[in-house]
């Protein structure tokens, strides 16, 4: 018998707030993510570890990294505005240091 | 667990968010069958013979078609033991093929080489070999003879094969609770990660808990143990209780019943909490029209 572990994968990233916003990034290719009412669960299914998006639009920055230059022209595109980008900016960043989005070149 | 902040929303935090229920379950306890190779003393499930109303290798597909569809990331198979199915191999397959992450339960018995090696190809499988002792003796007594060998061939398989990261699942005893730094020396030297969990007065347990539940000042070692060593080793938040006695231990806290975790046994039938199947907690069938989604 098995029992759900998703609770002890909890190890909260607080990674550097580095993150190199004209870079091509994308979401990692063994990641799923599934929209919820707050935003979205994603599971990396390489780390088996869960992250959350708490807005639908930092959800939408995420899907848009793939199809926008930058990470920066993805965050235009879902229409986050000038003074929200440091808090945008952190999300990212620990975002790519649990390798749940990663650079274009190296996904 | 990254928890991302963002200002412009105002959501409560990740707990204040599950206890309003999630759109489907993130992970799901699947019990494919109650046939099994052992009869561990302790079995939450009492299994040993399979039940003739088992779902067929048709309905188990359907079932994954459903959680394909509700994005349910992935399914946590046991049993029983449910590498002893004929079709196992084929459902596991079937559903990485389809998106559902599968982690499965097993005492060992059926990974050969072979089978390692088609395991470790896919980064959508995961797999935790149970093991009550660190030592021989003292698995077998709650396992049966043979029992810790054949699960040390598995792992020993399992590592030659590349899986790395696989786990070691331990039902800590009173028996077992004094090797905790034996078991996480046997899953390192294979490459694993270390997984405890608590002996639950479910199916067989309910038989055995007078002799093998911990006793007190072993509740206290193993609180220690984890306040230490937490970071490392899984608990599935098995010891949540054990926070009384000070500090909480890394996890959530948070009993996830039909919010975050439901259960289907081998006949179809769907509970909330894979420790609490009785009638009084079945919510329905997946034969049932409307399958699981409905229920």
């Amino acid at each position: 018998m098995t029992v759900c572990a998703v609770s002890t994968e909890v190890v909260a990233d607080r990674a550097a707030v580095r993150f190199d916003l004209d870079g091509a990034w994308q979401l990692h290719p063994q990641v799923s993510i599934r929209s919820e009412r707050f935003g979205a669960l994603l599971y990396h299914f390489g780390t088996r570890r869960l992250s959350f998006l708490k807005s639908p639009t930092l959800l939408a920055v995420v899907r848009g990294l793939k199809s926008e230059r930058s990470a920066r022209t993805a965050c235009a595109a879902a229409g986050v505005a000038a003074p929200d980008m440091p808090s945008y900016t952190s999300a990212l960043a620990t975002l790519a240091a649990s390798n749940v989005i990663c650079e274009r070149s190296l996904g | 667990m990254t928890a991302l902040a963002s200002p412009s929303t105002g959501v409560g935090s990740l707990v204040d968010q599950f206890q309003f229920g999630l759109d489907a379950p993130i992970c799901l306890t699947w019990e494919l069958t109650y046939a099994c190779n052992l009869a561990c003393v302790h079995c939450l499930s009492s299994s040993g013979r399979r039940d003739p109303r088992k779902l067929s290798t048709a309905e188990c597909r359907a079932v994954i078609d459903e959680l394909e569809r509700m994005q349910v990331f992935y399914v946590n198979i046991g049993g029983g033991e449910p590498t002893v199915r004929p079709d196992f191999g084929e459902l596991v397959d079937y559903a990485t093929e389809h998106h559902v992450g599968v982690k499965f339960s097993t005492n060992g018995v059926k990974i050969t080489s072979e089978i390692a090696r088609r395991l470790a190809a896919s980064y959508y499988v995961d797999v935790q070999i149970s093991l009550d002792g660190a030592t021989a003796d003292v698995n077998d007594a709650v396992r049966g003879t043979g029992s810790y060998a054949t699960a040390l061939q598995a792992m020993r398989n399992l590592a030659d094969a590349g899986f790395t990261g696989f786990k070691v699942s331990v039902v800590v005893t009173r028996h077992n609770a004094g090797q905790l730094d034996e078991f996480e020396s046997v899953t390192d030297s294979f490459g694993a990660q270390l997984r405890l969990t608590r002996l639950r007065p479910s199916g067989r347990g309910a038989d055995v808990w007078d002799e093998l539940h911990p006793a007190a000042a072993q509740q206290r070692d193993l609180y220690d143990w984890l306040l230490a060593h937490g970071e490392h080793v899984l608990t599935g938040d098995s010891f949540f209780h054990l926070a009384g006695y000070g500090e909480s231990l890394p996890g959530l806290n948070l009993c996830g019943a039909g919010r975050v975790v439901c259960l289907i046994d081998p006949v179809g039938d769907v509970y909330a909490c894979p420790f609490a199947i009785h009638e009084n907690f079945l919510a329905g069938n997946v034969r049932s029209p409307g399958g699981f989604q409905r229920v």
